[in-house]
């Protein structure tokens, strides 16, 4: 058997184009002909990208791939400036210490009983869209303060806040739309915002969100949790829990424009919803493109491809999504999808913390919706809409609505 | 805490498992991913912290994790 090695293939310039949502048909081509392509990212070292479901996953869920060994490399990225450390570079067990801690906020049972706060939340924001009377934007009335209200409930944040936070936490998914030393800014000021928050709430740490979990297990003082890491991961996911599911639910509401009678099914039978929102997180490449690569530990085969150990992999979880060995008519939108195996949220170890979460959101949001405004369209022609650059996720800037 | 000799039951529902492959990332030794969901190596198995660590990971909760004799729930902790 031939073995390939990367030195020898061609580079490809990387990321590739991500107009609005569209995915480029450049991930098909080397899904068919060159599943482990060589990518250049504009920062960085060179590095494999995978485009099948089978080598995403595999990269994503074997230990012989490694974030943790990505520190003190020259990681392939999109901006000029490192990635903060934190739990998305480390390994098992290591990251499993900090993991553990929050995974028990973010499950499907603790995510349920959140499930009326966040319904009468959507529904005050759609009472006071309608209040202010057409055209609306569903960016600004909706998908920015839904996310941030919850995550801040969750956590112990007062929502109060926002106007602060909201700006600061633009920091973890920009490349280029902020300059490198104001994202060092916006990071700054949100842990020390934190730092603060978490000080004052010393005097009640029996209240029974994250920050107050967070802090009894610190001040436990059993090693498990130092005050940096709490306060940076109090911070990411503050940040996260607004940037990804503001972003996402405009880019689900755009596409169901598209597909119209996909929207006016939806209307019809809400019953719908849950797999709806599945197959739009499986539809819509959020990302501009793969980052946060893996190293591998040793030498992996993929085929006649052989990843050398020390060489750093990137993965398209939009074009796994997308691949016809897995996927029935993967380019078609289809709310009743029988087998939908997904991996919009990742896969393995760094599976998206906040995804039981951001899918209880989005249900919400999509029902609310469907119901107290089932004529909801936008206001222009998709042409005229704007989009968010400078970003690792696809966003509108605004989506200006009628009803 | 578990005593050498404690032996724990194992167990993924599989009407709930979502296939995030937490569990195989977090403890390979007792987990691993069988057509895209998890599933349990062996069952009982000696106490190991490393069993809860995945248990309380789940996102949805799905591994049960019992005292083998007494059928105690060990996690996830509610």
């Amino acid at each position: 058997m031939t073995i390939v090695l990367g030195a020898l293939m061609t580079v490809h310039a990387y990321p590739f184009r991500a107009d609005r949502l569209d995915l480029d048909p450049k991930y098909a081509e080397l899904r068919a002909g060159e599943p482990l392509s060589r990518v250049q990212l504009p920062f960085g070292e060179e590095a494999w990208l995978a485009t099948r479901y089978q080598d995403v996953r595999l990269v994503l869920g074997d230990p012989r791939f490694s974030r943790a060994a990505s520190v003190g490399r020259d990681e392939p990225r999109h901006m000029p400036q490192s990635r903060v450390s934190g739990m998305l570079s480390m390994d098992p067990p290591e990251h499993t210490r900090l993991r553990r801690l929050i995974a028990k906020a973010f499950t499907a049972r603790r995510v349920e009983a959140l499930r009326p706060f966040t319904l009468g939340l959507a529904d005050s924001y759609v009472d006071a869209m309608i209040a202010k009377g057409a055209p609306g934007d569903l960016v600004q009335d909706f998908a920015e303060p839904l996310p941030a209200a919850v995550i801040c409930e969750l956590l112990g944040v007062p929502f109060e806040d926002r106007d602060r936070f909201q700006v600061w936490s633009e920091a973890i998914i920009s490349t280029t739309s902020l300059p490198p030393e104001t994202i060092v800014e916006y990071y700054q000021n949100l842990f020390g915002y934190i730092a603060t928050l978490v000080a004052k709430r010393r005097a009640e740490p029996e209240v029974d969100d994250l920050i107050g979990a967070l802090m009894r297990v610190r001040d436990d003082d059993d090693g498990r949790l130092s005050e940096q890491e709490m306060v940076q991961m109090i911070g990411g996911l503050l940040a996260a829990g607004q940037e990804t599911t503001t972003s996402q639910l405009p880019n689900f509401f755009y596409t169901l424009m598209t597909f119209r009678e996909e929207w006016e099914r939806l209307v019809a039978d809400p019953a719908l919803i849950p797999g709806a929102v599945e197959e739009l997180m499986r539809f819509i490449p959020l990302g501009v493109g793969a980052a946060i690569p893996r190293y591998a530990l040793e030498d992996v085969a993929f085929g006649d491809v052989v990843v050398r150990a020390g060489e750093p992999v990137l993965v398209s979880l939009a074009s796994a999504n997308r691949d016809p060995d897995v996927f029935e008519e993967p380019d078609a939108l289809n709310i009743q999808r029988r087998s939908n195996p997904h991996i919009g949220f990742g896969h393995g170890a760094h599976h998206c913390v906040g995804a039981q979460l951001a899918r209880m959101e989005l249900q919400v949001a999509l029902t609310v919706l469907t119901q107290r405004l089932p004529r909801l369209a936008p206001a222009v022609p998709p042409q005229e809409l704007t989009w968010k650059s400078g970003r690792l996720v696809r966003a509108l800037s605004a989506l200006p609505v009628t009803w | 805490m578990a005593g050498p000799d404690e032996r724990w039951a194992v167990a993924i529902d599989p009407a709930v498992c979502i296939g995030s492959g937490i569990c195989a990332a977090t403890a390979d030794r007792y987990f691993h991913l069988v057509g895209g969901y998890g599933e349990v190596r062996e069952s009982p198995v000696a106490a190991d912290p490393l069993v809860i660590d995945a248990a309380e990971s789940c996102p949805v909760e799905a591994i049960l994790v019992r005292h083998a004799d007494s059928g105690e729930i060990v996690a996830p902790t509610p």
